[in-house]
């Protein structure tokens, strides 16, 4: 399985990406400079990484979103390619418009660093086939801009086709505005488009993989690539 | 000719910094209601016709400039 983590100016979690596909799954995991026009051959998930790519400016993920080597992200992912955004990925993704909607500030203008717990909605992706049906797992966010918003008409379309994966609830699965840390619309924490191959999420599974580093709800991400690309 | 692009929150979306301003202003004692902060952008474009210019930096704000989900602006020739 081979990963391409695109890096941009700015991008700070870069190595946290780099460390969970290569260090920890064992995949073949190329950093691929914004500049670069190709993505490398034979590439089958394209990881977009955190951070402040190009400072946030104009708007978080504006800029990135325009960068070379994003034309040929769209590309796989028009070929059925797979391509998770984290964080500043996942609003690279949305200001490229391979997802839908806009992660603006936190309700409470504050950056939040914290663990949640996340709700599996979704168990037929790619990215959760390895999860049970609203299995909880827990993973940190680190952002200031996540509060996840969408036209009323569009998002009742996105939860219409099932185009949540994952949603911030309480440790028990219950879900509820009183879990949700940054205001996002229907406690959305990640989507995915209408293929299924292309998902953005604001929480960051590739920080909890390695034991050693701490705690490991993250790894149903990554088990569930690793399941579909052994079938594939 | 100078653009100045004007982008604005959408009605409806919630404005966090429009609000803690709001609030400020009223810790002074400011009577005021919906606070919204936006974006000005100026720039110089090429061109003589204001509606040719203004066509111009319409596509700017498409490409660009403005985040059709929670954006809208307003264009002025100056």
């Amino acid at each position: 399985m081979r990963v391409a983590v695109p890096v941009f100016p700015g991008s700070n979690c870069d190595h946290d990406a780099l460390h969970a596909c290569g260090t920890v799954m064992g995949w073949d995991t190329i950093p691929v400079w914004h500049q670069e026009t190709h993505l490398p051959e034979n590439t089958d998930l394209v990881f977009v990484p955190g951070g402040f790519s190009y400072g946030d400016y104009l708007r978080c993920g504006a800029i990135a979103a325009l960068a070379p080597i994003m034309a040929d992200v769209k590309r796989h992912a028009d070929r059925g390619g797979l391509v998770l955004g984290v964080c500043n990925g996942f609003q690279i993704l949305c200001e490229a418009q391979l997802l839908p909607g806009a992660l603006l500030r936190n309700e409470s203008l504050r950056f939040i660093h914290t663990d949640v717990h996340l709700r599996v909605e979704r168990m037929d992706l790619p990215f959760t086939r390895a999860m049970k049906a609203g299995e909880v797992f827990q993973v940190p966010i680190a952002h200031a801009e996540g509060n996840f918003t969408l036209d009323p008409a569009d998002l009742v379309d996105l939860e219409a086709r099932g185009g949540v994966a994952f949603r911030y609830c309480a440790p028990t699965g219950e879900i509820g505005a009183a879990h949700v840390p940054n205001g996002a619309m229907n406690g959305i924490a990640g989507i995915v488009n209408l293929q299924g191959n292309v998902l953005g999420m604001m929480p960051h599974p590739e920080r909890a993989v390695d034991p050693k580093l701490g705690p490991t709800g993250g790894l149903g991400v990554f088990r569930s690539l690793a399941e579909a690309f052994a079938k594939a | 000719m100078k653009v100045r692009v004007s982008v604005q929150l959408k009605p409806g979306i919630l404005d966090p910094q429009g609000k803690a301003v709001e609030q400020g202003l009223h810790g002074f004692g400011f009577e005021v209601d919906h606070v919204r902060i936006g974006r000005l952008i100026d720039m110089d474009v090429p061109g003589t016709d204001p509606a040719e210019v203004k066509a111009k930096a319409l596509a700017m704000c498409e490409k660009l400039l403005v985040n059709p989900v929670m954006e809208k602006a307003s264009i002025e020739v100056l």
